[in-house]
């Protein structure tokens, strides 16, 4: 039987580095599509065409209904796991060390190309249709009609924890120390509303992971990446319904 | 409202002023003075069960006070993940049988059909018994009870199912005890319309209490229409058990012979908990059947149940002990041997405790982020009920056993005439 040779030395390179940006186009335009469908309606609209998602202002006072809308974009893969955000979050927020707001999950891939682990930073996701908020029988945590935070009110807590089992993301946890369910409130009480522009994660990030800010304002970074349709943007787990206000995306 | 239909109101209210105090004054404090005098002369066994169920109860009560002392996360096994332990299956055991005696009771006191009438006042006693216990345990549960007394009034959720169960149970409570009460004074009419109201609150709660499960749309084991549905079919199943297995236990206390009426009533309320065995089995199997193409979660989930870790709860305990053993006892028994049909209603009674426990831990078996393949939540969390957990749910069987031995020496065996 004849050998094939195959002269190694000669073949053509295919790592990413030679892919040209039209083949590179096309290919995230088929990411586009997948995320999109599996992102749900809203988010599909907003990165299909930019021009055409907002015929007017009123349709846009529709889409985002806060003002400020606040949201975060998690920059997925610039994440380092340095949990510096973490740290930041447990001192601003009084913390307790059993328990957190936000936190690092670590994916491991074996078989990947190239990078093996990522990193997924997860905290309360500030649905629009919030499981949570739904579940609560004594309006202990609400949607606050201005900003579209998550609150909690812990004085009408009660500690049944029905807003635990309903949280999509995992996101609440019982505090002792408050008798009451807490979670992440973009720093509302601690900095938001004392005037500062960032959360304490976000401000504690030093690889441009978490991007917050204002989702109703074209001008905000948040709505730019969002928006955008280069990079495919996702939430987790759309399929509850719970529209987050947290995005994700690797850019 | 024109003015004949107030005259008549008024005079309703007045007859049952007179019927109340009539009944009060003739039978009632004749029948309190006998029981009395019963109660004093009770047998020593009687005493020393009494005492023991105290104990027992003292115990249990103390535990669950050192729990709140120590803190629940540190007393309980409960976590962030998993934060419904057996306390709330527990809970959700006790008002289930609580349901499914009023609905049991409901039959004959409420629709009139004979054969059940001569275990209705049993019933009622019991369904009162046992909501209580299940509030006793739900109460070491809750973080602050007392937040909920006040804020359930005065700011309540009302798209939320906890607030909902929590009302129409509270309502249920009431008007099962008034139904005791006249009852008790055998003024059958108003027991009638106040076992009626028992009903629909009962049911409109407990329908409450499988949507609380059934509405968390993030738990794809639990979510959708099939628990408020199964919640009531099951009720009616675990009512009919724990009624004759009351029943059977009543006359061994008490140490009388059931008379032909009582006979019947258990072999009719055994065929009726036969085809409830029935029906909650095909419900199991349909849950499985549609579970098993679902959504990853509720996939994991049931293999959990089926191969995996909960396996044995489900086939030996929940399947085996809890319905098909029953089911075939109560067919080859055919209603009349009242040893077999106690032996079916005990292995019920214990197989169903586990029913709700399984119902309760596997629906958060599966991490709610296990789809992003994190090292965090890879496979199955896994809970342990610790020592006061325990003690607390031991503390509701006994706050439930002792009342009921109570209640047989009190009530005298709650005979009642059939009308």
């Amino acid at each position: 039987m004849k050998k094939v040779k195959i002269d190694f030395d000669n073949l053509k390179n295919e790592n990413p580095d030679t892919i040209t940006s039209m083949e590179r186009r096309e290919f995230l335009k088929i990411g586009l599509v997948v995320t999109g469908v599996f992102a749900g309606g809203s988010l599909l609209s907003a990165i299909s065409h930019i021009d055409k998602v907002f015929a007017s202002s009123e349709e846009m006072k529709e889409k985002y209904p806060y003002k400020p809308h606040y949201s975060m974009v998690l920059r997925q893969n610039n994440c380092i796991d340095c949990e510096r955000c973490v740290v930041a979050c447990n001192q601003t927020n009084e913390v307790p060390d059993y328990g957190y707001r936000t936190r690092i999950l670590q994916r491991d891939a074996p078989d990947a190309i190239g990078m093996k682990r990522e990193f997924i930073p997860v905290l309360c996701n500030q649905c629009n249709n919030p499981p949570c908020v739904r579940a609560c029988p004594t309006k202990a945590t609400t949607k606050d009609e201005t900003t579209g935070i998550i609150m909690m009110h812990y004085h009408k807590c009660i500690g049944c924890k029905t807003c635990v089992e309903a949280c999509p993301y995992n996101a609440r946890y019982f505090n002792e120390e408050k008798h009451a369910i807490d979670k992440c409130n973009f720093c509302y009480d601690t900095r938001l509303s004392k005037g500062e522009k960032l959360t304490a994660c976000a401000a504690a990030c030093p690889a441009g992971v978490r991007i917050f800010g204002d989702l109703s304002d074209p001008s905000s970074e948040v709505y730019r990446l969002v928006h955008q349709i280069e990079h495919p943007v996702w939430v987790l787990r759309p399929e509850v319904g719970a529209k987050p206000n947290v995005f994700y995306m690797k850019f | 409202m024109n003015e004949s239909e107030e005259v008549k109101k008024s005079a309703n209210a007045s007859t049952l002023v007179k019927d109340m105090k009539e009944s009060f004054q003739s039978s009632f404090l004749r029948d309190w003075y006998a029981t009395l005098v019963g109660f004093l002369s009770g047998s020593k066994s009687f005493y020393v069960l009494l005492v023991l169920g105290v104990l027992v109860i003292y115990a249990g009560t103390m535990a669950g006070f050192d729990a709140a002392r120590i803190g629940y996360r540190h007393a309980y096994g409960m976590t962030r993940e998993i934060p419904w332990g057996i306390l709330i299956s527990t809970y959700v055991f006790f008002v289930v049988t609580s349901t499914g005696l009023c609905i049991v009771s409901s039959i004959g006191h409420v629709f009139g059909v004979k054969d059940f009438m001569p275990i209705a006042k049993r019933a009622v006693f019991l369904a009162i018994v046992t909501i209580t216990a299940g509030f006793v345990v739900i109460g070491f549960e809750i973080e602050n009870p007392f937040r909920m007394a006040i804020y359930n009034v005065i700011s309540p959720g009302l798209s939320s199912n906890i607030w909902w169960m929590g009302t129409l149970y509270g309502a249920y409570m009431a008007f099962m005890i008034i139904e005791f009460i006249f009852l008790q004074l055998e003024m059958h009419k108003y027991a009638t319309y106040a076992g009626l109201a028992g009903l629909l609150s009962g049911v409109a709660a407990h329908s409450n209490l499988g949507a609380i499960f059934g509405m968390l749309h993030s738990r794809e084991y639990w979510y959708g229409p099939y628990l408020p549905v199964y919640f009531i079919a099951s009720a009616l199943m675990s009512g009919c058990a724990a009624i004759i297995f009351f029943t059977w236990l009543g006359y061994k206390i008490t140490n009388e012979k059931m008379d032909r009426p009582m006979e019947r009533s258990l072999e009719v309320i055994s065929k009726l908990c036969t085809l409830m065995i029935a029906i909650v089995l095909f419900l199991i199997t349909w849950k499985i059947i549609t579970g098993m193409v679902g959504a990853a979660g509720k996939v994991e989930a049931l293999k959990a149940m089926l191969v995996g870790p909960y396996a044995f709860n489900f086939w030996v305990l929940e399947i085996a002990v809890g319905l098909v053993i029953p089911f075939t006892l109560f067919l080859t028994s055919k209603g009349k041997n009242l040893n077999t049909l106690f032996t079916a209603s005990a292995m019920m009674m214990f197989g169903i405790f586990f029913m709700r426990y399984d119902l309760v831990l596997i629906g958060q078996a599966v991490p709610q982020l296990h789809e992003l393949g994190v090292n965090e939540y890879k496979g199955l969390l896994t809970y342990m009920p610790s020592f006061h957990e325990i003690a607390i749910v031991i503390l509701g069987m006994a706050l439930t056993i002792t009342t009921f031995i109570l209640g047989e020496k009190v009530f005298q065996g709650h005979k009642s005439e059939i009308h």
